[in-house]
């Protein structure tokens, strides 16, 4: 019998020839990776379980992420935790400071993950690098600490649910669009405990950003994972990354889904996610009486270089109406050179943008760019929950960087093909 | 196995109660579980931890704990003084951080539905019955597989691999 493309990495990573959705398994992993809010209790705990030394000091990965550069003296305290601990155990791949970006953005184009991986993250949103064929899920800070002295963690196998999309894909729509759709129609418990492959020739054609966007909010459906299986656009931008080959692996035809679900991307326009689900998409056109105070372009989700150059294309001579506040925040360093590079980060303060160091900040209401009561943000992030960029009576609008950017010049949600 | 039953009253939430809303990401700047506890589920019912009495359950509906992979959310309901977690379905990731740190939960959509806020309960874990001694209603949970009922009783992940 067929096996999906996350049965067959599971599988290998277990030494076997094949596993079974349902199945408990021990698998070994590839990367373990945590941040500056889930790796100190970790290893608060690798401390007092008495462990001395890491599985592999090349496999385990700390990203700085959220609240650096540091915002206050706790999370200063915080870092220099990790950091004494990344130093006694000779990590490989510790990153604070000027090498630091938003994790998801920065493994891959740093070349950690490659394609077949298993990768557990401290995380929510490392499901992301399933965009690249591996196979990758959030997990807490105990579960971290496990991984990092063993290198294993147990799992359930999941059932798959294949998603198709299909037909010609709108002006202005983007990954972001179609994930945010795709989490409108299914709810966002409505891949629990699941694997969600995304096929179908869009997703053949879509940038390797794009694939990234997309698997980055499986867990917004409550996804264990998102994956696109690998092919020669995975095989471009792995070029010169990697330093490890990656093994490529492909979902038979015979293999077994708990669902599947075909989308017509032609119905979709751009979409915004309203508070306070992810699940809540409505049309950005449906949404225009609402102004703004905030626009968001960066993050895990949405803050790579094709996301900046689009936001740029659609700001290029405008300004940032005079309301509104609109942060971009390059994903990593390297992003922010090629933007600098390219003239963007000029574009953007042109406008009347502000430009942020790499961070998570304001995506989960950490700093940079924290909402009052009663504001409301368009975002490129993932999450707009109660609370999640600030005031519990502040509002986040989920988009792409188009939608956000056209937002910030109008000062009210708008869909870009509305502007002048 | 020796059985373990717990008793408190019941405070219900609707359904997606999120890691936001029972830890928000402003105090994430520590880990110490005291300090996590006076803030827990301070956006979604500012007076909770005025009405938590210990040993009292959390019940709430569908994808409970989804959102953010903090091991902060769990923690400080532990802290808190919540015995046990009873809902429709848990987010994975929420549910992983609970069985890891030894926070009992139990899966029983109709317990949910029928359990009202202030119910007295009684749970015996081993067996997955929840007894609603306010109504006089038992409902039966599904049980989890032994080697995770196993993970609580060790009160987490770690002593569990320690004993292996």
């Amino acid at each position: 019998m067929g096996q999906t493309i996350t049965e067959k990495i599971l599988a290998a990573h277990c030494g076997v020839k094949s596993v079974k959705a349902g199945e408990f398994i021990e698998p070994k992993i590839d990367i373990a990776l945590g941040n500056d809010v889930t790796s100190p209790l970790a290893i608060k705990e690798f401390r007092q379980v008495g462990a001395k030394k890491v599985f592999d000091r090349s496999k385990v990965v700390l990203v700085m992420d959220h609240f650096t550069p540091n915002k206050d003296i706790d999370s200063a305290e915080q870092v220099k935790f990790v950091r004494t601990f990344a130093r006694e155990q000779k990590l490989v791949h510790y990153y604070e400071g000027g090498n630091c970006g938003v994790e998801h953005a920065l493994l891959p184009e740093q070349g950690i993950v490659v394609p077949g991986d298993l990768v557990i993250g401290a995380d929510s949103h490392t499901c992301t690098y399933g965009a690249m064929g591996a196979f990758s899920s959030g997990a807490g800070s105990t579960d971290l600490c496990a991984a990092m002295i063993t290198g294993k963690i147990w799992l359930k196998v999941p059932k798959t649910i294949k998603f198709v999309y299909t037909g010609k894909l709108n002006t202005w729509v983007g990954g972001k669009d179609l994930i945010l759709y795709t989490i409108g129609k299914i709810g966002v418990d409505g891949a629990l405990y699941q694997a969600m492959e995304f096929t179908g020739p869009v997703i053949e054609k879509l940038s390797m950003s794009d694939r990234f966007t997309m698997a980055n909010m499986a867990i917004e459906a409550g996804g264990k994972n998102g994956i696109i299986a690998p092919d020669k656009q995975t095989l471009a931008y792995m070029k010169g990354r990697g330093k490890r080959a990656g093994k490529i692996f492909q979902s038979d035809p015979d293999a077994t889904y708990a669902d599947i679900i075909e989308i017509d991307c032609s119905k979709i326009v751009p979409q915004v996610a309203v508070p306070f689900l992810p699940s809540n998409a409505k049309t950005a056109r449906s949404l225009n009486a609402i102004e703004i105070d905030q626009v968001v372009v960066g993050s895990c989700t949405n803050g790579r270089i094709e996301d900046l150059r689009l936001a740029a294309s659609i700001i290029k001579g405008k300004k940032v109406h005079s309301r509104v506040r609109m942060l971009v925040i390059p994903a990593t360093p390297q992003i922010y050179s090629a933007a600098l590079k390219e003239g963007l980060l000029e574009i953007f303060m042109k406008a009347g943008a502000i430009i942020s160091a790499p961070t998570c900040g304001p995506c989960l209401g950490g700093h940079m760019g924290i909402l009052a009561s009663g504001e409301r943000c368009v975002a490129t992030t993932n999450r707009n929950f109660v609370g999640r960029m600030g005031h519990p009576k502040s509002e986040v609008y989920l988009a792409n960087p188009a939608v956000a950017t056209a937002s910030a010049i109008t000062g009210k949600i708008i869909d870009p093909s509305q502007l002048k | 196995m020796a059985s373990l039953t717990l008793q408190g009253s019941a405070h219900r939430y609707g359904a997606n109660i999120n890691t936001d809303e029972i830890i928000p990401a402003r105090y994430l700047n520590t880990s110490d579980p005291d300090e996590l506890a006076k803030h827990c589920m301070e956006d979604l019912d500012k007076d909770f931890m005025k009405k938590l009495k210990p040993g009292d359950f959390i019940v709430a509906e569908q994808n409970f704990g989804c959102g953010s992979s903090r091991e902060h959310a769990p923690i400080a309901i532990k802290k808190a003084g919540v015995s046990a977690i009873i809902a429709s379905t848990f987010a994975r990731i929420f549910f992983r951080n609970a069985i890891n740190i030894g926070l009992p939960i139990l899966e029983c959509p109709a317990a949910v539905k029928n359990i009202k806020s202030g119910d007295v309960l009684s749970i015996d874990l081993t067996a997955g019955t929840i007894k609603n001694v306010t109504r006089s209603e038992v409902y039966q949970a599904q049980p989890f597989p032994p080697f995770m009922q196993d993970i609580i009783k060790q009160g987490g992940l770690l002593n569990y691999l320690k004993r292996r």
